[in-house]
């Protein structure tokens, strides 16, 4: 690599960490996606250029077919399916990884690292490496991708002696990658490739639904150490930034999502709510009264008060409810209600994925706010309106310690002086935890389809005026 | 005969000093080309190790409510992997290593334009209060 392809790799590196910079304000967030753009820029024309590529007919053809998919795919995609895009490309990324660890094996002299047969030792170990995290991260994201879709049951899917048998095969794994690095065998190689494909597959399908956030946040992390495996492979600093980055970006992530829910990231792994607490969901069932009302109800309870706090939850996404809720905000605003929404770190199936159907809807994002800025506001709210959200407004998180929720960071609803929960039953939530809130005397209970529900409350809202 | 014994012993003598010479020319050269060089894979492992850094860094300072804009971009810089692609499709001919390049080279185009173009549209929806509608 010359001198002048090392340092325009530089620039690029610079340009992706300056894209992910650009992120901690939405004011500057454009500015940085476009930077991350001529970063990219920058590294494929300096790739091209290079001595090693003979013809760029073949490349051009591929990447004007990706580019195709690729841009289609971004602009016609729904913001409500955003989880299941990205758990998408982020098997293309692992799928990638395998790939180009194929190729190199195949071919070392393209890629310097010595001739077929006498392949480096380091390199056949960081290929290794790199194939085996690229090929789980592929997998367990088309099987992350299927039940986001819903092609696959949301259901956690176990097996007796799943745990053990996961062990093994990953045992296998290491044998295999060991084996491997002293033969060069290219049998062994792909045999290593079917057994992490097997490991992704198995890692990610006993997982739920609610732990989506989580597993699409460790696969993003995956997809990441996968790429900087490759870049050890070429000796390439600038896939070994960027999979650092990302890498790095992926675990906090799946840090912070798991933080929100009080569960370490081995827990959520090994298995969701609902497999050990089979005692804890009995209490689903539950003959005490609740307070019914109606859409008209709700429509004069709020248009008299004097501020509103909306929280929305994964079933305001089911419903496609966002632009409804919209829609009355504005109606409660030029009443003179002071209207503001809060967002609990784990709602939605991705990190921020409701702060991204909110902003959809046209809703600023400086009336959106997090959990830890919103939570004292609750005691001097009027009306809080819970929509399609459960678990994360469940008092019993902080009281009751046998609750399995319990620890869990949670939005302190109860607090504002009224309470309106919109249901479509009195199910309970993925936890399978018996919400006390529903029986408050604060709480009135709205059953029926989160979007129609709120539409109704808009109609109820105009008729008012 | 004497002579001869000699002339072994002299000869197998010089044999010696001259491989003993050569290893030290061996090891002279060695101490040049890597001075100043380290290995290359501690050399990577360094770069790896601040770039996690500065990673962690950067992604706490992200604010909350852009996390899945970041990972969508994420997913595009992670198709940075291209480059590995194109080597793989850059030799003359066209064989197994060419023909699995080629495929990498697709996907990874699909996550760089996927990426990119999703997430300008969903930061382009992020607005302020009373911003233009």
């Amino acid at each position: 690599m010359s001198i002048a392809s090392a340092l325009l790799y530089l620039v690029a590196a610079i340009c992706f960490i300056l894209a992910l910079k650009g992120l901690s304000s939405p004011k500057s967030a454009r500015n940085g996606n476009l930077l991350g753009i001529a970063g990219m820029i920058i590294a494929i024309i300096t790739t091209l250029n290079q001595d090693v590529v003979a013809s760029n007919t073949a490349i051009i053809t591929g990447i004007i077919i990706g580019a195709t998919i690729g841009t289609i795919t971004a602009l016609k995609i729904k913001m409500t399916a955003m989880p299941q895009l990205v758990a998408a490309f982020h098997s293309l990324v692992g799928l990638a990884a395998v790939l180009i660890a194929g190729a190199a094996l195949s071919s070392p002299e393209a890629y310097n690292i010595g001739t077929a047969g006498f392949i480096k030792i380091s390199s056949l170990i960081e290929m290794a490496l790199g194939a085996a995290i690229g090929a789980i991260t592929f997998t367990g994201s088309v099987v992350a991708f299927a039940k986001l879709q819903g092609i696959m049951g949301s259901k956690p899917i176990r097996f007796a002696g799943q745990h053990s048998f996961n062990a093994m095969l990953a045992a296998g794994i290491i044998i295999l990658l060991a084996l491997f690095c002293l033969s060069e065998s290219h049998f062994l190689f792909w045999l290593l490739v079917l057994a992490a494909f097997a490991l992704g597959y198995l890692l990610i399908v006993p997982i739920g639904g609610a732990d989506m956030p989580v597993v699409i946040s460790m696969l993003n992390s995956y997809s990441g150490w996968a790429a900087a495996g490759i870049g050890f492979t070429l000796g390439n600093s600038l896939l070994i930034i960027t999979g650092a980055l990302v890498g790095a970006s992926g675990a906090i992530l799946s840090y912070i999502m798991c933080k929100a829910m009080n569960r370490s990231i081995i827990n959520v792994i090994l298995g969701g709510f609902g497999a050990e607490e089979g005692t804890a969901v009995e209490s689903g069932e539950d003959d005490r009264q609740v307070k019914q009302g109606s859409a008209d109800d709700a429509a004069f309870l709020m248009k008299n008060s004097e501020s509103v706090i909306i929280v929305p939850g994964y079933g305001m996404a089911v419903a496609q409810a966002q632009h409804a809720v919209k829609e009355m905000a504005d109606l409660l605003k030029e009443a003179g209600v002071k209207v503001r929404y809060a967002i609990h770190p784990v709602a939605g199936r991705m990190p921020g994925h409701m702060n991204v159907l909110l902003a959809e809807a046209n809703v600023p994002y400086d009336d959106v706010f997090e959990l830890d800025e919103i939570n004292r506001d609750f005691a001097e709210t009027d009306v809080a309106y819970v929509i399609g959200a459960n678990d994360v407004t469940n008092p019993a998180a902080k009281t009751d310690k046998k609750s399995p929720i319990y620890g869990m960071p949670v939005l302190d609803v109860e607090n504002a002086r009224n309470v309106l929960f919109i249901k479509r039953s009195m199910a309970s939530g993925y936890a399978g935890v018996q919400n006390e809130l529903f029986f408050r005397d604060n709480t009135m209970m709205l059953f029926d389809d989160a979007k129609k529900m709120t539409e109704n409350v808009v109609k109820s809202l105009k008729n008012l005026e | 005969m004497a002579d001869k014994a000699e002339l072994l012993e002299h000869s197998k003598k010089l044999a010696e000093q001259a491989s003993a010479l050569s290893e030290k020319v061996a090891a002279i050269n060695d101490a040049t080309n890597n001075a100043g060089l380290v290995d290359p894979f501690i050399f990577g492992i360094t770069v790896f190790v601040l770039a996690c850094f500065v990673g962690y860094y950067v992604v706490w300072k992200v604010t909350p409510a852009l996390h899945t804009p970041l990972m969508s971009v994420t997913n595009a810089i992670s198709g940075i992997i291209i480059v590995g692609a194109i080597i793989a499709v850059g030799p003359e001919g066209w064989g197994f290593s060419q023909f699995i390049g080629f495929l990498a080279v697709t996907i990874a185009s699909i996550n760089i334009f996927g990426g990119f173009v999703v997430t300008q549209r969903m930061l382009a929806m992020f607005k302020k209060k009373d911003g233009s509608k």
